[in-house]
């Protein structure tokens, strides 16, 4: 005490000197933090930019799988053209003669002179006259009445419109001539051949190899819908069940201290692993079938239980004692302190946490390929809703994963397009987990 | 400064609700509590008083079995609420702490209304068979709590949104409304400001008329203020239990008068 008396300010002291004047050591932790933010802004900037640069490549290569080209036009077919079509031996074959008279006359009324050729038309539009056919047969009281189809272009004039294929690199077949293109151009000029949005994309279900153009996601989407459905029935009662008992009622000593170094580890193991282990117990053991997004949403149910456990071992642990303290004190059981008091302060992080690991399940493919869910089983929808879970189906990454591996590059068009939809899926996810997690919060 | 309040202190002899004999509390290897003999009387004001780190918040803690939930802590010897040991096998603590409430340093309502802070005890003790029922435990309790004039209006407002010294009061109304016979309170003043203080000193006093308060203080001077006797805890031992005004006047044991007077601790 008498030491800091005697010490005089000024020359002597330590901090002497003017306070105008930044003294040596003040500059050099002044220039330290100013580089410490220039890092950080640097780190921003390199986050945004590879940011930037996957949204605007996925949106580009991604967007044209939304739309596809049609040929629309109205034309009514009358009850005695019905009746005359049916009777003939080569149907599908009576309804694209229909359809082409129709689009003559289309095309006369607005102006163009000669004639098409049919065989070109029939290359171009692909299989109009079963289309129309189908149409009718389950419309009939539509005949007679002007009805406007939207009949979507051959595989290989949506290649033209995208620029894969050009008059020089096709080589003239039965399926396409360079002169078709041209006769594509009319019809575009004319308004007879459009972009439509492409709803099929949305809903339909992966086609063959040999049809890019009809391919859609929507099965593989609803895969994917079962698959989380199960992983957040079996992983969220499950894991949240074994964090409270972990955390609250178990003894600390050796043997909880294991299953917590072994259950962080469990979240660091590959995915292939919980792949291979679902074929072995869920398909070869248990005889549970083969693709069905059941067995999906069980081996990601293992792969999701050490995220959420841990993420909900860390929100229990940040509600202050004092809550446990105050509900003990005035006379609750320690279960009722815990699920009155400490699980709804703990439940924002719970949902956090469960939807971190939801998202992972969401995008896992390599455990889904080994239990046989790949892409090109999504033919058909499920017949109903337990059909869902046992049904062969795909989930979204891993008919990505097929359409990007095939040879036609038009399904690697449909496999950005289907990036976009998981994007969007996970987007849906992450916005309700923010809306629920308000809603926990708002309590104050 | 301590002298003029204590010579009219009432110092009749009451019938005991609290005895420990020979209690020793263990936190694994430390010897936290050693040989603590102290009979606590009903519908007194019982001080706790000694430096940091000397036990007595641990010894409170052992009369409603707070430290049950320490895993390291071990208690022998014998505690008898009303003659009844609380420390044997057939008692539940949950039980016990119905009968013995608690406040704590820190005001720690539960982030739910005022209203429902008050209710949980009676609603999980089932003390009410009605909502008229309940809604009359809160107000009594929230009268007794001494903030019921504060907080009528807003019962559904947030607990936590309420003053430091409100939230004290309101933590006293919600350990008194599961009409418990001990009342602990462990430093409930030191996140208190001197108004605050003072109106939950004067809750103290009141609340001595139905109920036995121990009360854990790190200041003489309250101590002193609201307690008829003391006890006062240096290094884990019970050195010295006595009337108050006897203790922070005419001290038998050395420590404690050094503790008093400001020398030790």
């Amino acid at each position: 005490m008498t030491d800091a008396t005697a010490q005089t300010p000024g020359e002597g002291s330590r901090h002497g000197g003017s306070l105008l004047a930044q003294d040596k050591l003040t500059k050099k932790r002044n220039a330290a933090e100013t580089r410490f933010k220039a890092y950080g802004m640097i780190a921003i900037i390199i986050g945004l930019f590879f940011l930037v640069m996957l949204a605007v490549s996925i949106l580009r290569s991604g967007i044209p799988a939304f739309t596809t080209y049609a040929v629309t036009l109205e034309m009514s077919v009358s009850e005695e053209e019905y009746a005359e079509a049916e009777s003939q031996l080569l149907k599908t074959a009576a309804y694209t003669d229909l359809f082409t008279r129709n689009l003559e006359q289309a095309l006369l009324e607005r102006g163009m002179t000669e004639g098409v050729d049919q065989e070109a038309i029939e290359r171009i539009v692909g299989k109009v006259g079963s289309d129309i056919r189908e149409f009718y047969r389950s419309n009939e009281d539509q005949l007679g009445q002007p009805v406007e189809f939207q009949l979507s272009v051959s595989s290989r004039v949506e290649g033209y419109f995208a620029g894969r294929l050009t008059r020089d690199n096709i080589s003239e077949s039965r399926f396409i001539t360079a002169a078709d293109f041209d006769l594509v151009d009319q019809l575009e000029e004319l308004g007879i051949i459009s972009s439509i949005f492409d709803w099929n994309f949305i809903t339909g279900a992966d086609s063959g190899v040999d049809n890019p153009g009809g391919a859609g996601i929507g099965v593989s989407l609803v895969g994917s819908l079962v698959m989380m459905i199960v992983v957040l029935v079996l992983s969220l009662p499950i894991g949240v069940a074994a964090s409270i008992y972990l955390e609250e009622f178990a003894p600390k000593n050796r043997f909880t201290d294991l299953i917590e170094v072994n259950i962080s580890n469990l979240a660091a193991v590959p995915s292939i692993v919980f792949g291979i282990l679902g074929l072995a117990v869920f398909i070869q053991f248990a005889h549970l079938p083969q693709s069905a997004p059941l067995v999906g949403g069980l081996v990601l149910t293992l792969m999701t239980l050490p995220t959420i456990i841990i993420s909900t071992r860390a929100s229990l642990k940040a509600v202050p004692p004092s809550i446990r303290d105050a509900a003990l004190g005035v006379g609750a059981s320690k279960m009722q302190s815990v699920f009155h008091h400490v699980l709804p302060l703990a439940m924002p992080g719970i949902l956090t946490g469960t939807i971190i690991g939801l998202a992972q399940a969401l995008g896992e493919t390599a455990p889904l390929l080994l239990i046989g869910m790949v892409g090109f089983v999504a033919r058909e929808y499920p017949n109903g809703l337990l059909d869902g879970f046992t049904e062969a189906n795909s989930a979204m990454p891993a008919q990505i994963y097929t359409w990007a591996s095939r040879s036609d590059a038009a399904f690697y068009e449909k496999a950005w397009g289907g990036i976009i939809i998981l994007l969007l899926f996970l987007l849906t996810m992450n916005i309700i987990a923010i809306i629920l997690r308000r809603r926990f919060e708002r309590r104050w | 400064m301590y002298d003029a309040p204590h010579t009219e202190r009432d110092v009749d002899q009451k019938e005991t609700k609290i005895a420990a004999r020979n209690v020793q509390v263990f936190y694994g290897d430390t010897h936290a509590i050693k040989d603590v003999d102290v009979d606590i009387e009903d519908r007194t004001v019982t001080a706790f008083i000694g430096p940091s780190g000397c036990g007595k918040s641990t010894f409170l803690r052992c009369l409603n079995r707070m430290n049950d939930t320490i895993d390291v802590c071990r208690v022998e010897g014998e505690i008898t609420l009303d003659g009844e040991n609380i420390y044997d096998r057939k008692v539940d603590p949950v039980q016990l702490r119905a009968k013995v409430g608690m406040v704590f340093q820190k005001p720690n309502p539960f982030p739910k209304s005022i209203y429902d802070n008050v209710a949980y005890g009676p609603r999980i003790h089932g003390m009410a068979k009605n909502k008229a029922e309940l809604d009359e435990i809160v107000e009594k309790s929230l009268r007794r709590g001494a903030i019921w004039d504060e907080v009528k209006d807003r019962l559904d407002a947030p607990g936590t949104g309420l003053s430091g010294g409100q939230q004290q009061r309101l933590c006293i109304a919600r350990a008194v409304a599961t009409e418990p016979e001990v009342l602990l309170m462990d430093e409930p003043c030191s996140a208190l400001d001197p108004i605050a203080t003072s109106q939950v000193e004067e809750l103290i006093d009141e609340l001595r008329t139905t109920y036995s308060v121990v009360i854990v203080t790190h200041s003489m001077q309250q101590a002193a203020r609201v307690s008829q006797k003391t006890a006062f805890f240096h290094l884990g031992n019970l050195v010295e239990y006595g009337e108050t005004g006897q203790i922070f006047t005419k001290p038998q044991d050395p420590r404690t008068e050094s503790y008093i007077t400001g020398r030790i601790g």
